[in-house]
Parts: structure tokens; sequence; C-alpha cells
């Protein structure tokens, strides 16, 4: 069988990453900002405060801007699925489209349907019905990243499915198994808090500027307290969730922890360092330069004092077998495919858990045809195959160690923010805020490199141990490929200069106050007012 | 066995369902974007179009996420060649569905005609396409499809393409599509919109009408004399879920037709179609407005029942490789899987359509021109 054209792959493998990242620009924001709204409005009918409305106009339109391109950029992941990811989708569409079209069915028709509601049924609506309507929001947008992690725990532990040899894929066979994977409900808690210290930094961020330059004082100051107590609440959850997360991959992934630790070799117990900063070298499978810790790697990881951690060059030896399996799973599968006689299926059947590592020795077999690997041949094929199978160690290491640092810079920030904002103290410390508007971003870069650190330690495999990347694609023409980049690269350059001339400009506008007209300073009236009369040429008229 | 036989005939009918909900909701949208520059002279006119599907036009796109998701899942080999061996309009496709939810959040936020101009163009552009793809996918799978596959389960395309995608019939039912979205966005025009929109509105959903109807009774003469796919082989329809080792397959003229010689019952799905258009085109000249959006619906479900009843159970017949043509039997996801998707289903599509007429129902009445102007949430 042919391979596909390695430049398609990679084209595809680029296309794949740099949608999925740009999709989650948004997302975290309207994972955070749906929970705020719905609790800015909880406060707002209990205690009827008309400061609570504004807050939730405000808040809820800037969240209109980021919704939008939100969703309409979730849509190409769904495409792609199909479009570029073929055989993947063939592979495991049995088990992974389910909870797709389950979030569909449960959640984002839900989240879509009521978020019209939400803009435009403030006055149609009673006051209890538009909060119910805000909540059915926040719980669709969430509930619809549940079942996508749920999606993501497959690829990422395969469970709840198993190969079938007559239809060559991978078969649906445990709900429970598939929906409860831990990876799935540890990562689906981990990635939607995030959402929520992303959307707590933005509403901080933007209050904080509204404070030092004096505007919107009431305003400001009861979301910014929100804010900072919310996202204090959820970093530490995040941080939590995430050393929960790293104990998984320690046990199910072990090729991605030992990537994302940079360890070459198995670790020695107890007194293995914890590496703070490396420059892991990939060609040479070492690391050029290391700053430890010593003693920290061993609990960190494996939460015990004695158990050595695998080190990704042992990982590799230790795959040479499964490729020697892999390699007779995959003769055996072919030639079942062709006979269906019981003895090939048998043979498949004995070595069926390795199949994974004989696509990755069917790229180095001659004419791709695992066939014709001879002995001879069998020892520099293996070498080859256990090389691929483990993750690009600088990418992995380095993108976990960027997250795991903004992770702690935000329980920090946020815990002096809390604070200031609990002792009424935060006009005091201007820096402060400054580096709470400057925040606004890190939040969202964290998921993206946790993005990152999850997708890229995964490889070489789409769906861990059975599926290699280089088979998933589909075999298109590299100009198909061209064509569809070169539309993105134009589409999502034009939608992100929108998006962000949009949010600044309402960001600067500020909220619409009705309830406190008088609290308005004049800085506010002058800046306001040209705006609203001329909004296409705002600062033009400023001036 | 039987269980699984009864499983992939619900889920070729939900698909059905599906792409019908689909052509109405999104449709509508759709239809309501194509003629935004038409109808909406005035920029408040245009305004108030926006508004008028401004509260539904995202619950709507969820029709269209759906279906592609449930293709997935439910007919997962059929979703993983589709998708790719119309690659390119796919891409378009996916353009289109992206550019309209930022057009409608993004146009109204500025007041300056260039931006706002951009957008109306961008509403044109998401509103025809889409739907032009969308009928010309219809096309070119009753045509039947140049793809085959290799032992491992991928697929190959043996067909470039400009040759195949881009033919005269394939087009044909993209204009047919195109206009059916025409006619119902333009009743919802009629249904929320005041004069002068209701009047624009009522002119072009009934061309749209009427053009849909001529197309239709031109594709079925076409269509019977076009070739159409048969097993020649033995059918075992709870045979494992593969394209490979099937029965045979043959391409012959007129083929389409034998599901309606078979069980002549059947030709009452292209007569609800048809009627669904020329009574919809009267009843809008009589001012009948609800009348009129539900013929629009009976058009959909007529044309796509009709494509449905003659190709089952082909789904999409490959030309090149006609054995390996994906049909209802050996294209379906696992009885495992379909028996969860039926559940959820089941809980959850009776859920989404009473809450969505409810929001059609909180939202009712007209929509005015001077309300969406001066209201800071409007669109």
């Amino acid at each position: 069988m042919p391979l596909i054209d390695p430049n398609v792959v990679d084209l595809s493998r680029l296309q794949f990453a740099l949608t999925a990242l740009y999709h989650f620009l948004f997302v975290p924001l309207t994972l955070g900002l749906t929970i705020m709204l719905a609790a800015m409005e909880t406060v707002y009918v209990i205690t009827g405060k008309q400061v609570y409305k504004d807050m939730t106009h405000f808040w809820g339109k800037l969240f209109g801007i980021n919704f939008a391109i939100g969703v309409a950029t979730g849509l190409t992941m769904e495409f792609e699925f199909g479009t570029n990811w073929s055989m993947y989708s063939h592979f495991v569409g049995d088990v992974f489209g389910t909870p797709l079209a389950i979030e569909g069915l449960m959640a984002f028709f839900m989240e879509s349907t009521f978020v019209g509601l939400m803009f435009f049924g403030w006055d149609r609506l009673s006051k209890p019905a538009h909060l119910a309507v805000t909540y059915l929001v926040a719980l669709g947008s969430n509930l619809s990243a549940l079942w996508i992690l749920v999606a993501n725990g497959f690829m990422q532990n395969p469970q709840g499915a198993s190969f079938d040899p007559d239809t060559m894929r991978m078969q649906f066979n445990d709900f429970t198994a598939l929906v409860f994977s831990p990876d799935a409900q540890a990562k689906f808690v981990h990635t939607s808090i995030a959402g929520f210290v992303a959307g707590a930094m933005f509403v901080m961020g933007i209050s904080a500027y509204y404070m030092l330059r004096g505007r919107h004082r009431e305003f400001a100051a009861r979301s910014f307290r929100m804010a900072a107590l919310f996202g204090l609440v959820s970093t530490l959850a995040v941080v939590t969730l995430g050393d929960a997360l790293g104990r998984l991959d320690y046990l199910v992934q072990p090729t991605k922890i030992a990537a994302m630790e940079g360890l070459w070799h198995t670790s020695t117990p107890p007194s293995a360092p914890w590496l703070i900063a490396a420059l892991p070298n990939d060609a040479t499978q070492s690391n050029s330069m290391e700053i430890g810790v010593p003693y920290v790697l061993t609990p960190l990881v494996a939460h015990s004092l004695n158990t050595p951690i695998p080190g990704l060059i042992d990982l590799e030896q230790a795959n040479v077998p499964r490729v020697d399996n892999g390699i007779k799973a995959i003769a055996a599968l072919q030639q079942y495919g062709e006979t269906h006689s019981a003895t090939s299926l048998a043979t498949f059947k004995q070595y069926e858990n390795d199949m994974g590592y004989g696509f990755l020795a069917q790229r180095y077999a001659p004419n791709q045809d695992v066939n014709l690997i001879t002995p001879a041949l069998l020892p520099s094929v293996e070498q080859q195959a256990v090389k691929d199978s483990i993750p690009n160690v600088f990418v992995t290491f380095w993108s976990f160690r960027i997250m795991m640092v903004l992770g702690f810079y935000f329980v920090a920030i946020f815990a002096f923010a809390a604070y200031y904002s609990l002792k009424n103290q935060l006009e005091k410390h201007p820096m402060l805020l400054k580096l709470c508007m400057w925040s606004i971003p890190a939040p969202i870069l964290a998921t993206e490199f946790g993005w990152v650190t999850a997708e890229a330690g995964r490889q070489p495999w789409t769906v861990y141990g059975w599926l290699p990347t280089f088979q998933s694609a589909s075999s298109h023409d590299v100009g198909y490929m061209i064509f569809s980049l070169a539309g993105f690269a134009l589409l999502y350059s034009a939608f992100i200069a929108a998006e962000l001339y949009l949010m600044f400009k309402f960001a600067r506008l500020g909220p619409d106050e009705h309830g406190v007209a008088a609290h308005h300073s004049p800085v506010d009236a002058s800046i306001a007012a040209p705006i609203f009369a001329k909004p296409g040429f705002a600062n033009k008229s400023w001036e | 066995m039987e269980i699984y036989i009864a499983l992939k005939v619900l889920w070729a009918v939900l698909l059905g369902i599906l792409l019908t909900g689909l052509a109405v909701m999104v449709g509508m949208d759709m239809g309501v974007g194509v003629l935004l520059r038409l109808v909406g002279k005035t920029d408040g006119e245009r305004r108030t179009m926006l508004n008028i599907i401004g509260p539904h036009w995202d619950g709507n796109q969820v029709w269209f996420i759906l279906g592609g998701g449930a293709i997935f899942a439910a007919f997962p080999t059929l979703y993983a060649t589709s998708f790719s061996v119309f690659y390119v309009v796919m891409i378009l496709l996916l353009f289109s569905m992206i550019m309209r939810p930022v057009a409608f959040e993004y146009r109204s936020k500025v007041d300056a005609t260039k931006w706002r101009d951009t957008w109306d163009w961008a509403f044109l552009i998401s509103g025809a396409l889409p739907m032009i793809v969308y009928g010309a996918a219809f096309g070119n799978v009753l045509e039947g499809v140049g793809y085959h596959y290799s032992w491992t389960g991928q697929y190959f395309q043996d067909e470039s393409f400009l040759g195949y995608l881009l033919n005269p019939f394939a087009v044909m039912c993209g204009v047919m599509s195109l206009s059916l979205a025409v006619y119902q966005g333009g009743t919802m025009l009629m249904l929320r919109g005041e004069e002068p929109i209701y009047s624009r509105a009522r002119t072009y959903a009934t061309l749209g009408a009427v053009v849909a109807a001529v197309i239709f009774a031109v594709g079925g003469v076409w269509i019977s004399h076009m070739n159409g796919y048969v097993f020649t082989g033995t059918v075992d329809p709870g045979m494992a879920a593969t394209p490979l080792g099937g029965p045979a397959v043959a391409a012959k003229a007129g083929a389409w037709l034998n599901n309606f010689h078979a069980y002549p019952i059947l030709w009452l799905a292209p007569a609800i179609g048809f009627l669904g258009m020329i009574v919809g085109a009267v009843a809008l000249q009589l001012h009948m407005k609800i009348v009129g959006w539900w013929l629009g619906v009976l058009s959909w479900v007529g044309t796509i029942s009709t494509v449905g009843v003659a190709m089952f159970p082909f789904l999409m017949p490959s030309s090149t490789a006609p054995a390996e043509s994906l049909t209802v039997w050996n294209a379906t996801g696992s009885a495992y899987n379909l028996g969860w998707m039926t559940f959820f289903a089941a809980i959850f599509v009776p859920a989404i359509l009473s809450y969505t007429s409810w929001c059609y129902y909180v939202m009712r009445g007209k929509v005015k021109v001077e309300t969406v102007v001066n209201d800071p949430h409007s669109y």
C-alpha cells in the first residue's frame, strides 16, 4: 500500500495545528466568561442592583465579539477530521465521532440556541427566565468542552473500543470506559477551569484599565473583585488538576511524560533532579545543557520516593519487540483481508496489541510492504521504527515549562489582586493594576502551550499506540493543501484583525452605566460622547 | 443481526431528517444572506433583515454542525470519504460557514459604509456558495463519485475535482438548492418584516419557489435517463461495515427509478416536493405567509426524500469501483455505537425541537427598522 506523501502529512499537520490553536484563542474566554456572566446576573437578580445588570451587559457584549469567532472557527476542526484526516476518521469514527455527535445534540445546540435569547431576550423575558437562559449558555459551553475532551481523551488513552479486523477500524464497545476515561475527565476539568482563569484575567485586566484611569469606579471595583476571587480559586484548581494529569501521563503515556521532563535515561531515585531548564537535542538524544533540582523529580511525577521513571532511550529500546510483533500483526491482518482465513485471524489476534508499531515499521519496509522485510533488514527497520516511537522532546519540554510557569504566575497575581481588592487598597498599587492589564493574554497563551504539550507529546500517534499520525492523513495533492492553507491564512488574519479592533474599541469605550449615571466623571463623558456619535472615527474626534 | 439492520435503516432515515433540518434552518438564514443586498436598499433595512434571523442563526447553524458530527459517528466511512473527495468545495463551504457568524456579530458594530458593505458581500457569498455546494453534492452523489479503497480502508480519489464536481447536472442541483433557500429566507422576511422589505421579499421568495419547481421537474426527467446503481451480487444487509469485499454493483441507465417501480407509493415523495413548491408560490402570492413557510419545509422534505428513496440503499456510489460503493449496509457505525447514538438522539432531538420552538415563540412578531437601529443589542 502506498503511503501518503510526507509533504501532505506535514502540511495537514500544520493546518490542523494552526487552525486548532487559533480556535483555542477564543474558547477559554467563552468558557470563563459564560460562567462569570451567569454569576453577575445571579447577583443582579438577587440584589436588584443596577450595576450588576450593567456588568452583565457590558461583559456580555465583549463576550459576544469573542464568541462569534470561537463558534465559527470550531467548525474547522470538525471538518478537518473528514477533509484532511480521512484514514483517522475511518479508523476511529465509530468511537471518536460519537462524543462529537453527542456534543452537538446535548451541548452545542443548547449553547447556541440560548445565546440568541441571552442577547435579544432582555426585554422579552422575566428576570428569572433570562437568568435561566444565561445559565443554559454557560452549561452548554462547558458541556461542549466535556464531550470534546472525551473525544480527545480517546486519542490520548484509547479505551472503550477495540480493533475489529473485519471492518478495519476501532469499534466502540464500552460507553462508560470512554466517557469516564480518567484522562478525559481530568483534562476536561483542567481545560475548562483554565478557561475560567482566562475569563477572570480578562475581566480583571480590563477593570484594572478603568481603575488606572479613574473611570467607571464602582463598576470596575465590583468586576475586579469578582474576577480576582474567581480567578484565584480557578488557578489553584488548574494547578492541582495539572498535577493529576501529569500523573496519568506517567501511567498511560510514558513517552510523553519523559519528553515533558527531558528525561533521556531512566531516572535513578530518589536523587533524580527535576530540570528547571535544559536544551534537549532530538538528533543526539541528549540534553546539551541542564539545570536541575535534585530529589524533586521522583515524588513529583511518580508520587513516590523510589520508583524509577523510564527514560526515552530505554522506552525506545523496549519498543523493539513491539515492532517485531506489530510487523507480524500487520502481515496477518493484510492476509486476513484477502483470505478471511482463521489462521491469519488467530495470528493477528495474538499480536493485535502491537499493531500500531507495525504501522510505524511499514514506513521503512521495502515498497511500504511489511511482508518484504527480510531477517537481514529487520534490525535496521526496528531501529528506525523505534526512533519514531517518541515525541519531539524540545517542543514538549519547553511548551510544558512555559505553561507551568505561567500557571504559578497566575496563582501569585490573583492572590495579590484578591488581597488588595478585599482591603480596598488597589489604588495604592498601580503597578499591580498595570500587571493585571498586561496579563490579559497570558492565560490564553498558557492554554495554547498546554495543548502543544498534550498533542506534540502524544506523537507519533493520533491514537496512542494504535494509529501513527503519518498513516492518518487523507491522500491529497500538495496543491490542495496549499489552496486551503492560503485560504485559512487570509481569512483568519482578517478575522483576528477585526476581532482585536472591535475588542479594543468596545473595551476602551467602557460600559453604559444606566443606573449610576451620576457616577460618570467628566473624563468619562468626554471619551464616550464623541465615540457614540461617530463610532467609526472615535480617535479622530477625540483629538 | 436483525437489530443491526433496523439500526442501519433508522440512521439512514435520521440522516435524511438531519439533512432536511439543516436545509430548512440553515437554508433559511442563507437565503436571507443572499437577499440582503437585493431586498435591503438602506442600511436600516439590511439591519432589520439581519435582526429578523438575529436571535436564531446561531442555533440554526448547529443543524449543520450536528449533521457533520452525526455523519462522522453514524457513517464513519462515508464521512471520511466524502469530506476528502470533495476537498476543494468542502473547504470553500467551510470558509463560508466561518464567515457568517463573524459577519453577523461584527457588521453593525462599526458605523462605516465600507466596513458594512464588505460584510454585506460576505453575507451574499457565504449564503449563496454553501447552498450551491449543498445541492451540487446531492447531484454528484446521484451521478456517482470516482474513488476506491486500499486494504487498510484508506480512500484514493480517481477523478480530478474540476472534471466531475462542476458538471451541468450538479450545478443545476446547486441552483435548485439555492432557489429553495431564497424561498425559505424570503418567506421568513415576510413573516417578520414590514414594508418595503415584505413586498420585495415576497417577489424573490415566489421566484425561488417557481425556479425550484422547474428545476425539480427537469431534474426528474434527467435522472430517469442517467446512470443509477444496482446490486448485481447477493446483498446481506447485516454485513460488517466495510466497503471492501461486498457484493458486485453495476451502473445502469434509469436504475434510480427502480425503487419507485417496485413501490409506487414512493411517488408520493416527489409529488409532495413538487406540490410544496407550486402551492407555496401561490400561497405567497395570496399573502399566506405561515402556510408558505411550512410549504417550503415540505418542498425540502419532498426533494430530499425523493433523492433518498431513489438511491436507497446507496449513499455514495463509486463510479470507478462500483463494488466499493458506500451504502446503508456497509458504511454505518457498529451496532453498539448506533445504539448509543439512538439513545441520545431520542432524548435530545425532542428537547432541541421544543426549546428551539420556544425561542421562536419568545422572539415572535414584526421587527421594526426604528427598533433595530435604536437597540444597542441588535446586529
